[in-house]
């Protein structure tokens, strides 16, 4: 079973080749330079340094949302284009899910942050119960100070990653009661391995999709749809 | 010789479009997925939206692109895409589509600028139409008198100094409650009014007289309708819309005219949305009749975004050599001409 995986929804651009359980090729790269640059080049040159046949592979598992809602989409296209042409299937992850199988067997509870800007964080609560990743709080959309409350609910150890680390690391010494740490560099950030690895086994449950029926899952609606809403509602209460 | 058969994607703005274009001038197939309904809401085109749709749709309509030109993915020789201009999260997902699949079809990758597919258009109902020509391209964006020299080589000539003309419809028909998109509406409505009913200044620019302005017009369109709405009087809609329309038209013309007569051209093309505008298309016409110019145009559904023009344009600079590597990138503000 060969997977390939594409994680583009932060600053973060990666590719990975994952087969069973060996990982064959990673490109990790986190440099302010556009995705659409870097993401297409990064799998050519796996390609070619691991001689990759690309109708060799199973499925093509992405990053799916939240995140930078342009990163989300270069990395959809991507991986839709890639299964067009190639008739594969594509296996949707959860950003915030992803983050989190990167700490396989961590103690305690796992809780990935990416800064979503707006003051919120997009993040979730994740644990690894008899080796399986399991959801704690499925991936949201909230301000720190609320999902600090809810560890501190909990009552658990907690470990962060994310980008949001570093944007929130103040107010989490501040506010947070249960013990926590943070994790190092090389699993802070998305990883496609960790994309691939998770997508392997949601290929072998059958949580697949086609490519054309893939979107990114944005968490969001967009500025304008928003606004409207709060036009239509603040109609609305006048009327009322 | 073997036929060369090239897929192109557009999606530069709020159509998702996907075609399969046979030795540069034959159409297999020509999808198109607007999303306009979407976007009237919000009185014109919102950017995230716009490439939400994108996204959704690309898939689908490059299938049926396919489908309906009766080719798959092996038989095409490359894979045209609008790189730029126009909105940069709408390019991307055309872009990085387009890029994908050639990449995982070992085919070749031609980027095409937006205005030279818009151009092309002219080629596929007029097979005997070859550069050189003049072409005037109008459109929400973009407002070009250039002059074609060879497939892809332009000699920008004049250009607007501030609103694309389809701007200027798009704000015009806001001001008078038509909505979003203005340019069908106005012409629609003006065909009802009397043109000569109002007359609106027409901007000559001194040092450039190819050049075009039309943030004049505009203003004095919404001070004519602030005036009356000062004194109390009813605005007569349609001959404002047609007076509006006139004055717009006849500037597009004249200087389209003087350029032919200054650079001695005989074949005159519009291309671009605007280039629809029947009150443009009748103008230009009856101009070139009286002076013995070839006016060429294309069918309305060639002037609006779609990606068989893509395709027309991809197949000139693919003929030409013109190749994209994996890292091409979105290029929203790209200059006519520029590779």
């Amino acid at each position: 079973m060969k997977i390939l995986g594409l994680d583009s929804s932060g600053i973060v651009a990666s590719v990975a080749v994952v087969e069973d359980d060996v990982l064959v090729a990673e490109y990790t790269v986190n440099y302010k330079k556009t995705h659409s640059q870097t993401l297409l080049p990064m799998l050519d040159e796996i390609v070619k340094m691991t001689e990759l046949d690309l109708e060799s592979i199973d499925a093509i598992a992405v990053a799916a949302g939240p995140g930078s809602f342009t990163g989300l989409r270069i990395g959809s296209a991507t991986a839709k284009g890639l299964g067009l042409a190639l008739k594969k299937p594509l296996v949707a992850i959860p950003t915030v899910e992803g983050l989190a199988y990167n700490l396989y067997d961590t103690p305690g509870l796992i809780c990935p942050i990416m800064d979503a800007r707006r003051k919120q964080v997009y993040t979730g609560v994740y644990r690894f119960k008899e080796h399986k990743l399991e959801v704690v709080e499925d991936q949201m959309a909230v301000p720190m100070e609320e999902m600090i409350a809810k560890l501190n609910a909990y009552g658990q150890s907690v470990t962060f990653l994310g980008d949001g680390v570093p944007v929130f690391r103040e107010l989490i010494e501040e506010k947070l009661e249960v013990p926590y740490s943070f994790a190092p560099a090389h699993v802070n950030k998305q990883r496609a391995s960790a994309v691939a690895a998770l997508g392997l086994l949601y290929y072998r449950e059958g949580k697949t999709e086609t490519a054309m029926e893939h979107v990114p899952d944005y968490l969001r609606v967009s500025q304008a749809e928003r606004e409207r809403a709060e036009r239509e509602a603040a109609k609305a209460e006048i009327k009322a | 010789m073997k036929d060369t058969l090239i897929l192109a994607i557009e999606s530069s703005c709020d159509e998702t479009a996907a075609s399969v274009v046979k030795n540069g001038r034959t159409i297999l197939s020509n999808v198109i997925s607007s999303q306009i309904e979407l976007h009237k809401l919000y009185g014109g085109v919102v950017p995230e939206i716009a490439s939400r749709k994108h996204i959704e749709k690309v898939n689908q309509v490059i299938e049926e692109a396919l489908k309906e030109a009766d080719v798959t993915l092996d038989d095409l020789d490359a894979i045209g895409v609008t790189y730029g201009p126009g909105l940069v999260g709408a390019l991307l997902v055309g872009v990085a589509e387009a890029k994908a699949i050639a990449y995982a079809k070992k085919l070749p990758l031609v980027g095409v600028h937006h205005i030279e597919g818009h151009v092309s258009a002219n080629y596929i109902e007029h097979p005997d139409l070859e550069p050189p020509f003049l072409c005037l391209i109008v459109s929400g964006g973009h407002t070009h008198l250039v002059i074609v020299k060879d497939y892809g080589e332009f000699e920008i000539l004049g250009r607007t100094r501030d609103d694309a003309a389809g701007e200027a419809f798009d704000k015009v028909a806001r001001a008078i409650g038509l909505g979003y998109p203005g340019g069908p509406k106005i012409d629609k409505l003006s065909k009802e009014g009397n043109p000569d009913a109002i007359v609106f200044p027409r901007a000559k620019i001194g040092d450039c007289p190819y050049d075009f302005s039309f943030s004049g017009v505009k203003s004095a369109v919404l001070n004519y309708i602030n005036q009356a709405q000062m004194k109390g009087e009813e605005v007569n809609r349609a001959d404002l819309a047609a007076s509006f329309q006139k004055a717009v038209v006849d500037v597009l013309v004249e200087h389209t005219m003087l350029a032919a007569k200054d650079y001695k051209m005989n074949k005159i093309a519009i291309a671009g949305g605007v280039a629809s505008n029947g009150t443009l298309r009748a103008a230009m016409e009856k101009a070139c009749a009286e002076r013995g110019y070839t006016f060429y145009r294309p069918s309305p559904i060639f002037c609006t975004d779609n990606a068989a023009m893509i395709g027309v344009a991809a197949y000139y600079e693919y003929i030409k050599g013109t190749r994209h590597g994996w890292d091409l990138n979105a290029v929203p503000n790209l200059k006519l001409g520029e590779r």
